[in-house]
């Protein structure tokens, strides 16, 4: 099961605020190289996992373990391999750039001499070449989530765990925001929570989305994305035939009337009946002015995952 | 590890005004009273000087100016400590501490060891007062390097109990109250017993003052360096557990 170079591994992770469970029985992995999007509703308990895994919250039962060091057993050597940016930047205002990450450099155990190096590499990766000498509370919103990036990259970590990164940041910045994501993700693990919904299609290669604490999809991009396809067209005909005629073509498994001509056929998701369709509306003169094969939105697919009791699959 | 918090601490404290402002009011405060001490002394020289083993400088300026040094910074200490914890807790930039490769234990040790570098600051400055002292006459050195001991030990253990109710709450005002009201109490707290004959040997024990006293006269007790000593240790392990309690589930 757990496969050799899975930097972070969860089991069965549970976190219970009193009563209230914000996190049920969560497993997933994290192998290097992968940049997972971690998506779920207000309150699905993302930031509570985040939390557990940097070792800010213990978890109530189940096992962390950051490349292989368990965050409660031996948690200097698990938090040394991670990198995390909260919610909410964590920022000392009264600092300047450059003192502030100098600090998180010795922090993290970057040896004195080499902390100018790493404090220039962090600062040229996140954009924040010229702002060494500003004072961070002096910073605009965006800019101090570029400081909080930049200091949870500045050991070059294994592990880098993002929440909710582009909040606040203008569309210019979310784009660079994202270009170092994707480079992060090349060498290192990134976890990444966002409700932004584009950008986990933009920027990861998996996705695991929770409701309620509980996991409800965990998978590649490609199997998110083959669960937007549904297995619907939408046609128009000017001249429209019989409803049977459109039910017996090969594949059809059901039609539905949405007026004015147009039709919603349902398929079978292997076949779709669309040439088929095309030939028969040749041969029979229908008039086809419009053929649609319906895509379900990111949105939509989420909404379905986390909205439907006992997870829905799409219609 | 702990150096670099330390020295982050120190710094943003400098970075603040209210470093500052203390600094100046308890000098100013202290000075005053200096000076009231050493008016009394010249007038009161002629009838010392016809008396044999009379008190000298030291005991007549130095060791009242530490006695009210001690008061003075009873109320300015909780101030100081208040936003050590509170503060970062109340800012969310706790969890760049806790997610990095450092201890609980080093968490506090840091932050304690940044305000005590502050209070040495502090105490070098009282300690230029008695020592301007030099360029008239001479000092008793034994009973001074007591006295600043105490002055010393007393300023860890103030600190050290403010760090612990600066980890307890988000707000750096209750922090500070609270930090207040728990020293105020432990000076105090041998008061009840005081007419009658002996008393509570428990509660005199307890009293921060009843150690500080005994010092500054002169009189050094191991026991009075280990009260505080165990003071210092009990609020920092108390301080690292209440930060370790925040993580877990409750």
């Amino acid at each position: 099961m757990e496969s050799p170079d899975a930097l972070i591994v969860v089991e069965h992770l549970s976190r219970y605020y009193g009563p209230t469970a914000a996190v049920r029985e969560l497993s997933f992995q994290v192998r290097r190289g992968e940049v997972l999007g971690f998506l779920g509703p207000n309150g699905a308990g993302k930031s509570t996992t985040m939390q557990t895994i940097t070792g800010n919250l213990a978890p109530s039962g189940g096992r962390v373990t950051v490349g292989g060091a368990d965050i409660l057993d031996e948690p200097v050597a698990a938090k040394a391999r991670l990198g995390y940016l909260p919610e909410q930047p964590p920022v000392y205002k009264e600092l300047t750039v450059d003192e502030y990450l100098r600090f998180c450099a010795r922090l993290n155990r970057i040896p004195r001499a080499q902390v100018g190096e790493a404090v220039a590499r962090a600062k040229e990766r996140c954009g924040l070449a010229d702002m060494g000498r500003r004072l961070i509370g002096n910073l605009s919103k965006g800019y101090q989530q570029r400081v909080g990036i930049a200091q949870a990259i500045i050991h070059q970590p294994d592990v880098v765990i993002l929440d909710e990164p582009t909040v606040g940041l203008d569309p210019i910045q979310i784009r660079e925001i994202r270009d170092l994501i994707r480079e992060l993700g090349r060498d290192h693990s990134v976890i990444l929570s966002t409700h932004i919904l584009p950008e986990v299609q933009s920027v990861c290669n998996r996705v695991l989305i929770i409701n309620r604490g509980e996991k409800v999809f965990d998978d590649s991009i490609e199997a998110l994305t083959r669960r937007m396809q549904t297995s619907a067209l939408v046609v128009a005909l000017r001249r429209p035939p019989a409803l049977g005629e459109l039910e017996e073509l090969p594949g059809v498994s059901a039609v539905e009337t949405l007026g004015e001509g147009r039709f919603r056929l349902h398929h079978d998701p292997e076949h779709s009946p669309a040439e088929d369709l095309v030939r028969a509306a040749c041969a029979g003169d229908w008039g086809l002015v419009e053929l649609t094969p319906e895509r379900l939105s990111l949105e939509d697919v989420f909404v379905n995952l986390t909205c439907v009791e006992p997870a829905g699959e799409a219609a | 590890m702990v150096w670099v918090i330390a020295a982050r601490e120190l710094r943003s404290l400098f970075l603040s005004p209210l470093a500052w402002s203390v600094l100046a009011v308890v000098e100013a405060i202290l000075a005053y009273l200096f000076l009231g001490q050493v008016d009394l002394y010249l007038t009161l020289q002629p009838r010392l000087a016809a008396m044999p083993g009379a008190p000298g400088v030291t005991e007549v300026i130095v060791v009242p100016l530490l006695g009210n040094a001690a008061v003075v910074l009873l109320l300015v200490i909780p101030l100081l400590t208040m936003r050590l914890i509170a503060e970062e807790r109340r800012n969310q930039t706790l969890p760049l501490l806790f997610s990095a490769p450092v201890t609980m234990a080093q968490i506090v040790l840091g932050k304690y060891l940044g305000i005590l570098g502050f209070l040495g600051v502090m105490l070098g400055l009282i300690a230029l007062m008695p020592l301007s002292l030099l360029v008239g006459g001479s000092l008793d050195w034994g009973l001074m390097a007591s006295g600043f001991l105490a002055l010393a030990l007393l300023l860890a253990a103030f600190a050290s109990a403010g760090l612990y109710m600066s980890a307890l709450t988000r707000q750096p005002t209750v922090a500070a109250v609270s930090g207040f009201g728990l020293l105020l109490l432990l000076w105090i707290i041998d008061w009840g017993g005081r007419g009658e004959e002996g008393g509570s040997p428990l509660l005199a024990y307890l009293s921060i003052l009843r150690h500080y006293e005994s010092l500054l006269e002169g009189v050094f007790k191991s026991s009075d360096v280990i009260y505080y000593l165990l003071f210092i240790l009990t609020f920092l392990v108390l301080s690292v557990r209440r930060l370790d309690a925040d993580r877990l589930p409750h």
